[in-house]
């Protein structure tokens, strides 16, 4: 189970509103945190996730910024390195590619190219995923083309409660953070049908978000679902769908949401699978190359005489991913259902 | 020297919401203001159009100055009837999302005259597409393009509804078209990447010696990217046959155009800052677009290589169905923009000219309205986005290579086609 961290009051947030209030609590801090990007302002973003900052701390730490995503990351590192503490917002993760080689080339260099002397320890969010009908410009998950660069730490978190613990932990951290936000996770958790209601964040007990400040430290999974027959690796949304999975089939599965990609908590993972002996990877980006790919080759190193099955890994298709066929692209309770049962078949 | 204090500027819109909208700094002059320079004209004698409004209809919808084109009636008509066409569509579509039939839609509303002067000035593009003709490079805001070139109105509703007649396959949000034999570019949805090729695809029309036009199109919220002045700084140096089309609608989502850099400036001086020729055009006013671009083409057609053109108008609807305008501009803010609504005033300019009358333009939105309603129900037979037939989902794995290889073939086997 995912610990709850105790502050003492809580209040029912989205993770919208747990973005925001994690923001909030540092920028009333931390007069070094600031919060920028495009429509992130006065408007408060287009998911509403800097909603109030502008208001509440005035625009010198909270602004709008040219449409322009190397200008962004670029302007962050700048601050970062000066010795602010940035919080950039990349209005969709599909639009960071015109900042990437700010965040790979500078921002995930600086320290190693310097020797320690200059750093750049800042946050970039971006929501991912798809589910939301957004099409090949509003869905992907990029989380490998990040966890591949030295230099960089990748968080993505699947609930509000964890979402701003780790994100207040980013912000604490000295080295760049890239924040993902699984965007169908926004407003409630879901479960692969897209035809049913969205049940609200607040029928939900990581909905209770505690007060004030606290952190989840980067780099430690949770433990979604303790299980004996198997092992799921999961992250973002994924994490939901696996839970409906095991509804569905029935299976005994330890549901493992990674919360950190990098650095990975290789521990946790590797408890598990030599428990169950099984492991299922389930991820919405593509597959080749994919992060599923870097944990099939984890377990496999370090769990191989453990395995009682070869390791399924569940993905999206290697194709952009659609509008009109969302639904067959996305890989639902069926198909993670069905790796699962490949893995208990052996 | 007197100190000020050294703060960050971040510039403020004059106007919020329950505010009075205030379009003070927007300069309006007089018609015959503007000066028609010869199309070889080098860029340095263009500054005073890239600070200037070139315009040729007056208020009364009279036209006049250098700039008139002196179009007839008949073609006139034809522009008012592709401005409707494009504004009751959009509107249309606008429903269809609302009522859960289309994933996604977008409006040109109040900038119609932009895409359709334009269209009709380069002429439509000869059928079939490759080298040696011209293109544009759209934006999703220029729909009219379309509409203007003569594409089904019925397939584009089809792509809308990411339904089984659309030719994409459901592979791109509604509105992002892409239809070659129309001289029209498929449109990325990441900004800004496309200016830069439309400069390409102008560069390669320079290389085999074509009299091509490219038109590279973009909102002023997007020049903020590398790619515009990679674009520019290319279309300087290569000098290719290619106008870069900035539609100034003064907001990109709720980012007014001061957070552009459009503040003390306009877009326009961005090209004479490259050695660009450049102009800057009341966007609301069919009849300037149209001598703008006729004047751009002609030059890009002659040898005389790029032109910018700047175009001043406003975006009188949401920025897409994901959007509240409310939340940060004046709701009543559209209805006081000072260059008017372009339906209404190439209208007035019919009646004040005796070619139509109020009547004749009642019967004109009329039969538009009817076709637009007919190609709606009948795109509707194809299924939406929710119900009825759609694509295969053969189709999401075949056009990502042009021939598909072993690993899709497994994983689209794997889903059992
Ligand atoms: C690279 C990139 N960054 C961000 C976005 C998200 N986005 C879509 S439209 C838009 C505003 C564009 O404004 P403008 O260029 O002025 O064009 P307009 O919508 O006003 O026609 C933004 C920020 C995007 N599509 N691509």
């Amino acid at each position: 189970m995912s610990e709850r961290p105790q502050t003492g009051s809580s209040t029912r947030r989205t993770m919208i509103e747990a973005i925001r209030d994690a923001l909030a609590v540092m920028m009333a801090r931390d007069d070094r945190v600031v919060s920028f990007g495009e429509d992130a302002g006065y408007f408060g973003g287009v998911f509403r996730c800097t909603e109030g900052l502008q208001q509440e701390f005035g625009p010198h730490r909270s602004f709008d910024t040219p449409i322009s995503e190397s200008g962004i990351v670029g302007a962050a590192v700048g601050m970062a390195a000066y010795g602010l503490r940035p919080v950039a917002e990349i209005q969709f993760a599909d639009y960071m590619y015109p900042g990437y080689d700010q965040i790979v080339s500078e921002a995930a260099r600086l320290r190693s190219r310097s020797a320690g002397g200059f750093t750049a320890p800042l946050v970039i969010r971006m929501p991912v995923g798809g589910g939301i009908r957004g099409g090949q410009t509003h869905s992907q998950s990029p989380e490998a083309l990040l966890t591949h660069v030295a230099g960089l730490k990748t968080v993505i978190p699947s609930n509000p409660v964890d979402a701003k613990g780790l994100l207040i932990a980013a912000i604490e951290d000295p080295d760049p953070v890239i924040f993902l936000e699984p965007k169908r996770l926004y407003n409630g958790p879901f479960d692969g049908r897209p035809d049913q209601p969205v049940q609200p964040w607040s029928n939900h007990a990581l909905g209770d978000v505690p007060d004030g400040y606290y952190t989840i430290p980067l780099g430690k999974a949770s433990i979604v679902r303790p299980g004996e027959d198997l092992t799921v690796l999961a992250y973002g949304t994924l994490t939901f769908i696996a839970e409906a999975a095991v509804e569905e089939t029935g299976i005994d599965a330890e549901i493992i949401d990674l919360r950190t990609l990098l650095p990975l908590d290789v521990d946790t993972i590797v408890a598990s699978v030599r428990k169950t002996g099984r492991c299922v990877i389930a991820h919405e980006a593509t597959r080749t190359s994919g992060f599923g790919a870097e944990l099939s080759a984890q377990v496999q190193e370090r769990c191989f005489d453990f395995l009682e099955a070869p390791i399924q890994r569940v993905t999206g298709f290697d194709t952009p991913y659609p509008v009109g066929l969302e639904w067959i692209y996305f890989p639902g309770p069926k198909r993670v259902g069905d790796g699962m049962k490949k893995a208990m078949a052996y | 020297m007197a100190e000020r204090h050294v703060q960050l500027h971040v510039p403020e819109p004059s106007a919020r919401p329950g505010e009075i909208p205030d379009f003070s700094h927007l300069v309006v002059p007089p018609v015959h203001d503007a000066r028609r320079p010869p199309v070889e004209a080098e860029a340095h004698s263009t500054y005073d159009l890239a600070t200037t409004l070139i315009r040729v209809l007056d208020d009364d919808g009279r036209a006049g100055g250098e700039w008139d084109p002196g179009l007839d009636a008949a073609t006139l008509k034809t522009a008012l009837r592709h401005m409707i066409i494009t504004r009751l569509l959009e509107e249309q579509f606008m429903l269809l999302q609302r009522q859960g039939k289309a994933a996604f839609a977008i409006r040109s509303l109040g900038e119609e005259a932009v895409s359709v002067s334009s269209a009709m000035a380069v002429g439509a593009t000869s059928p079939g597409y490759g080298p040696g003709l011209d293109m544009h490079f759209p934006t999703y805001r220029q729909a009219g393009l379309l509409v203007s070139n003569g594409h089904s109105l019925f397939e584009m509703t089809c792509q809308v509804l990411s339904n089984s007649g659309d030719r994409l396959d459901g592979a791109q949000l509604p509105g992002l078209h892409s239809v070659p034999e129309c001289g029209f570019f498929s449109i990325s949805g990441n900004l800004g990447t496309q200016i830069i090729q439309a400069v390409g695809w102008a560069m390669a029309g320079a290389i085999e010696n074509k009299r091509i036009v490219a038109l590279a199109w973009t909102g002023e919220g997007a020049t903020a990217e590398n790619d515009f002045h990679s674009g520019l700084v290319f279309a300087s140096v290569y000098q290719p046959p290619v106008i870069l089309n900035v539609v100034n609608n003064q907001w990109a989502i709720s980012s007014f155009q001061g957070i552009a850099g459009g503040g003390d400036t306009s877009f326009a001086q961005r090209g004479i800052g490259y050695s660009l020729p450049t102009l800057r055009v009341d966007g609301n006013d069919l009849l300037a677009g149209y001598a703008a671009t006729t004047w751009a083409t002609e030059r890009a057609r002659s040898g005389h290589g790029p032109t910018l053109i700047e175009w001043v108008t406003y975006r009188a609807a949401s920025h897409s169905s994901s959007d509240d305008p409310t939340k940060y501009r004046p709701a009543d803010a559209a209805a006081a923009w000072p260059l008017g609504d372009p339906v209404k005033r190439l209208s007035q300019h019919l009646i004040v000219t005796g070619s139509a009358t109020e009547t004749t333009l009642a019967e004109l939105h009329e039969a538009c309205r009817s076709e637009v309603m007919d190609v709606i129900d009948q795109a509707e037979n194809l299924g939406t986005i929710n119900s009825g037939p759609k694509a295969s989902p053969v189709e999401m794995f075949r056009h990502v290579y042009a021939e598909m290889p072993p690993h899709l073939i497994e994983q689209r086997q794997e889903l059992g086609y």
